[in-house]
C-alpha cells in the first residue's frame, strides 16, 4: 500500500513538474512580444530592426520626440482624438445598452420578440456593408473626416449589444420590480433606483468595453477619416508608421506610441479585472 | 433502441454519425424556414385587410370630424379636445406634404432609370474655358428615393393611425367615457408606454445607421455602381441579377470568371480560418485553464495575470508588432539566424501556406487568454463527485477529460462557440492588421493569400470603389452566416434539450 501511494506522489511531482516547464514556456512566449515592445521604444540606433534583441543604445528620445515633433506624426493629437472619441462613446453606449436591455428583459410588449429576432439577423451582415452607406449619408450631410460623424458611427447601433446586459438583467429576481410597482413607483422609478444600483457589474463591465473598443478600431475610422490626418485615431496612426517608406525610420517611434497606448488600457484593464470576468463568462455563457 | 446502438458505436463512427445528420439537417431547416413563407404572408393579409376595415367603418360610419381626419390628420383629435395629439398629427403631415411637394417627388420620379444625364461640359466665355455642370446623381437618386419611400410608408402609418384614434375617441364619446387628456399621455410614457421612451433612441439609431444602409447596399447589388460608373461624373443603372450571376461563376468576360474563382478561393479560407481559428483557440484555451486550475499548482493567480496582459493590451498593438517581428527582415528570423538554427529567413508572411499557419498560430497567441478566462470560472463549477467515480471507476485523467470535463464544457458554452466562429468568419481585424491579405497572388483578383472576405470587401470598397461586387459579396456573407447559424443555433438547442448534467 505504501509503496503505491509513494509510487503515484512521483508521478503527481513529475507531472507537476512537467506542467510548471510548460506554463513557464507559455508565460515567456507570451510576454517576450512585450518585453521586445518595450526594448524596441528605448532604442536609440536607427532602423527597423536589429540582428540583436538587446539594443545597444538605451534612450527615452523615441518618447520625447514622440510628443514634441508633430510635423508629420502628430501622435499628441491623435491620442485626444481617440480619448475623446472613447469617453463620448462611453458615455452614449452604456445608455443605449442599459436602456435596450432593460426594456427587453423587464417590459412586455407586442414588438419585442421581432425586435429581438431583427437584431440578431442584423448581426449576420458584415459590419462593412452598412459601412459604405452610412459613408454616403455621413458626406450628404457634412460629417466625415469629423470626430463628431465617427462617434454616432460607433454609437448608433449600440442596441445591438444587449444581449450580455440583457442577460444579467434577467437574473436580477422580478419580484422587486413587483413590490416596488405595488409600493407606487412607475416603471421609471423602478429601473433608476431598483435595476441600476444592482447592475453594478455589469455596468462597469459595459463601460470597460466600451471604453477600449474605439482605441483599436480601425476599419470605420479609416474610411470616415480618409485623407485627414489630423483626425485619425491611433490605431490608423500607428499603422501609418509602419507603412514602407516609414517603418525604417520610425519603427522605434511606433513602438514607445504603441506603449502609451497600452499603459492605460493595460492599467484600466487590470484593474477592472473582475468585473470583466464577471461580464464575459455570466453573458455569454448560460447552462 | 437506436440510443443503444449510437453507444455501441466507435468515436470515429459516432463522430460520422453526428455530421451526417447534421447535413440531413440542411434541407429540413431551410423547408421550415419556407414553410414559415405562407405563414408571413397570410399574417400580412389579415393585417392589411384589418386596416382597411378600420377605415373603411371609420369613412361610413365615422361623424364629420373623423371622415375630416381622413384628409386632415389629427383634425378629430384637435376637434375632440386632445390639442397636443392632434398638433403633432398636424405637423407631421404638413411637413411629410411640404418634403414631397418640394424634394422627395424630384429624385421618386427618376428611379427608374437611376438619372439620364449626368454631366454636361459647358464652354464658359467669360472665363474662357470648359465649365462641367452637373444633373442627375444616381447615388442620391437612390439614396432620396429610398428616403422617401421610408418617408410615405411612416406617413401612411401615421394616417391610418389618426384615423383609428380618431374613429376610437368617437365612440368612446358616443359611450361617455372621457378620452385620455395630454397629461394622461404623457404619464402612460414612463408606466405602460415606458418601452417607447426608452427604446425611441436606440431603434432610432438601428434604423439610420444599420438598417437603412442594409437596405440600400441591397439595392446597390443590382446596379452597377463601381468605379467606372461613378457619381457624380457619371451614371450608374440597374443590371438585375448580372451581379450575382458574375460572382458565381455565370459570367461571359474573363474577367468575371476570375471573379468567380476569387470568391470561391476567398470564401473556402474564410471557412477554413473560421474553423480553425475557434476550435484551435478553444481547446487550448481550455486545456491551459486546466493545466493551471490543477490540484497542488503553484502561483495560479500569477499564470493567469500573466495571460490577461495580453488581452489588456490593445489588440491592434499586439497585431501591428507581430506582423513587424514575423517580416522576412524581422526579428524572429534575425535571431534564429544568428543562432543558426536557420541559414536563410523563414517566409512566415511572405508565402501563402506559411502565412495561413502563421495567422492561426497567432490568432491562438491572442485567443487563448480569453477561452481560459472563460473556462476557468466553467471547470470549476463541474461537481468533483462526477471525477470521484470516474477515478473509482478506474477511468485515468485522459478519459475523464474526454467523458467529463468535455462534454460539460461543450455543453455548457456551445453559445460562445458558436458567436466565436462567426465573430471569426468576418474577423478584419487579424488579418488586415496581421498581413493585410499579402502575400498577394496573381490568380486572385484584387485579393491575397489570407484576405477573408470581409478584408477583401474592403478592399474592393476602399481600394477599387467597386461597390457593387462589394454589395453582392456583402449578401453571400449574410447568406452565409445565417445559415451556419441557424444549422448550429439548432443543433445546440438539441443539446440542450437532453440536459445531460442538469
Amino acid at each position: 500500500m505504501a509503496k503505491k501511494y509513494r509510487s503515484k506522489s512521483r508521478v503527481e511531482k513529475a507531472s507537476n513538474t512537467a506542467i510548471y516547464a510548460f506554463l513557464i514556456a507559455l508565460s515567456i512566449i507570451w510576454l517576450f512580444p512585450f518585453f521586445f515592445l518595450i526594448l524596441q521604444s528605448l532604442r536609440g540606433e536607427a532602423g527597423a530592426t536589429t540582428n540583436y534583441f538587446f539594443p545597444k543604445i538605451i534612450t527615452f528620445d523615441n518618447y520625447i520626440k514622440l510628443f514634441t515633433d508633430t510635423s508629420l506624426f502628430n501622435f499628441p493629437k491623435w491620442y485626444l482624438n481617440t480619448l475623446i472619441v472613447s469617453v463620448a462613446v462611453t458615455v452614449i453606449q452604456s445608455v443605449i445598452v442599459l436602456i435596450t436591455s432593460y426594456a427587453l428583459s423587464r417590459l412586455r410588449f407586442k414588438m419585442r420578440k421581432p425586435l429581438m429576432n431583427l437584431i440578431l439577423i442584423l448581426g449576420m451582415f458584415p459590419g462593412f456593408m452598412s459601412m459604405t452607406a452610412v459613408y454616403f449619408v455621413l458626406k450628404e450631410i457634412g460629417l466625415t473626416q469629423n470626430l463628431f460623424g465617427l462617434i454616432l458611427v460607433y454609437t448608433a447601433s449600440s442596441a445591438m449589444q444587449y444581449y450580455i446586459c440583457k442577460g444579467y438583467f434577467d437574473t436580477i429576481p422580478k419580484s422587486l420590480d413587483e413590490a416596488a410597482r405595488i409600493d407606487g413607483a412607475n416603471r421609471h422609478t423602478v429601473f433608476l433606483k431598483i435595476i441600476l444600483p444592482l447592475a453594478k457589474p455589469i455596468i462597469i463591465y459595459g463601460i470597460l468595453t466600451a471604453f477600449i473598443a474605439p482605441w483599436g478600431e480601425y476599419m470605420f475610422s479609416s474610411l470616415l477619416m480618409l485623407g485627414d490626418y489630423d483626425k485619425f485615431n491611433v490605431a490608423l496612426g500607428l499603422k501609418l508608421m509602419l507603412h514602407r517608406e516609414n517603418v525604417s525610420q520610425y519603427f522605434t517611434r511606433f513602438c514607445a506610441g504603441a506603449v502609451c497606448v497600452s499603459i492605460p488600457i493595460t492599467a484600466l484593464f487590470i484593474w477592472l479585472q473582475k468585473y470583466y470576468v464577471e461580464g464575459i463568462t455570466g453573458g455569454s455563457v448560460k447552462g | 433502441m437506436v440510443s443503444l446502438e449510437y453507444l455501441k458505436m466507435s468515436p470515429l463512427k459516432k463522430f460520422l454519425y453526428n455530421f451526417l445528420s447534421l447535413i440531413k439537417k440542411i434541407p429540413l431547416a431551410i423547408w421550415s424556414l419556407l414553410r414559415q413563407i405562407p405563414k408571413a404572408f397570410t399574417m400580412l393579409f389579415n393585417g392589411v385587410s384589418g386596416v382597411f376595415k378600420t377605415v373603411a367603418s371609420a369613412a361610413v360610419q365615422g361623424d364629420y370630424k373623423t371622415k375630416i381626419s381622413l384628409f386632415i390628420m389629427g383634425f378629430g383629435q384637435l376637434f375632440r379636445g386632445q390639442i397636443l395629439r392632434g398638433i403633432i398629427y398636424l405637423i407631421f403631415q404638413a411637413v411629410f406634404v411640404f418634403y414631397m411637394l418640394f424634394f422627395g417627388w424630384k429624385y421618386l420620379a427618376k428611379i427608374g432609370s437611376l438619372g439620364e444625364v449626368a454631366m454636361v461640359k459647358v464652354w464658359d466665355d467669360n472665363l474662357g474655358i470648359y465649365t462641367y455642370q452637373y444633373y442627375d446623381n444616381s447615388l442620391l437618386i437612390l439614396l432620396y428615393s429610398l428616403l422617401t419611400v421610408c418617408f410615405i410608408i411612416a406617413f401612411l402609418y401615421a394616417w391610418y393611425q389618426s384615423v383609428k384614434q380618431s374613429y376610437i375617441a368617437q365612440q368612446l364619446l358616443e359611450l361617455n367615457i372621457p378620452l385620455k387628456t395630454a397629461k394622461d399621455d404623457l404619464k402612460s410614457y414612463a408606466n405602460e408606454k415606458y418601452h417607447k421612451t426608452l427604446l425611441s433612441v436606440p431603434v432610432l439609431g438601428l434604423s439610420v445607421f444599420t438598417i437603412f444602409p442594409i437596405i440600400f447596399m441591397v439595392f446597390i447589388a443590382f446596379t452597377n455602381y463601381d468605379a467606372m460608373h461613378s457619381p457624380p461624373k457619371e451614371l450608374f443603372s440597374w443590371v438585375g441579377l448580372q451581379n450575382f450571376a458574375n460572382l458565381l461563376g455565370g459570367g461571359v468576360t474573363a474577367d468575371a470568371a476570375k471573379f468567380a474563382f476569387t470568391f470561391r478561393e476567398v470564401l473556402i479560407w474564410t471557412v477554413i480560418w473560421a474553423i480553425f481559428s475557434t476550435f484551435s483557440n478553444y481547446i487550448l484555451g481550455m486545456l491551459v485553464a486546466i493545466l493551471i486550475n490543477k490540484k497542488g499548482i503553484k502561483f495560479k493567480k500569477l499564470w493567469r495575470t500573466v495571460l490577461v496582459f495580453t488581452i489588456a493590451v490593445p489588440q491592434f498593438v499586439s497585431l501591428m508588432l507581430t506582423s513587424q517581428m514575423l517580416k522576412d527582415t524581422g526579428i524572429i528570423n534575425h535571431l534564429l539566424q544568428s543562432l543558426g538554427i536557420i541559414s536563410s529567413p523563414l517566409p512566415f508572411l511572405t508565402n501563402g501556406v506559411w502565412a495561413k499557419v502563421v495567422i492561426i498560430v497567432v490568432n491562438v497567441w491572442i485567443g487563448i487568454p480569453y477561452t481560459m478566462l472563460i473556462c476557468t470560472g466553467i471547470l470549476l463549477n463541474i461537481p468533483a463527485d462526477l471525477y470521484e467515480s470516474a477515478k473509482i471507476d478506474g477511468a485515468g485523467p485522459i478519459r475523464a477529460y474526454f467523458k467529463i470535463t468535455l462534454p460539460y464544457m461543450l455543453h455548457v458554452t456551445a453559445p460562445y462557440l458558436i458567436s466565436q466562429f462567426i465573430a471569426n468568419l468576418n474577423n478584419f481585424n487579424v488579418i488586415f492588421l496581421l498581413t493585410g491579405g499579402a502575400p498577394d497572388a496573381l490568380r486572385l483578383q484584387y485579393a491575397g493569400e489570407t484576405d477573408l472576405l470581409i478584408t477583401w470587401l474592403y478592399k474592393l470598397t476602399f481600394n477599387m470603389g467597386d461597390y457593387k461586387t462589394a454589395s453582392v459579396i456583402s449578401i453571400f456573407t449574410f447568406i452565409i452566416v445565417a445559415v451556419i447559424s441557424l444549422i448550429l443555433y439548432n443543433r445546440s438547442n438539441a443539446v440542450k434539450n437532453e440536459e445531460i448534467f442538469m
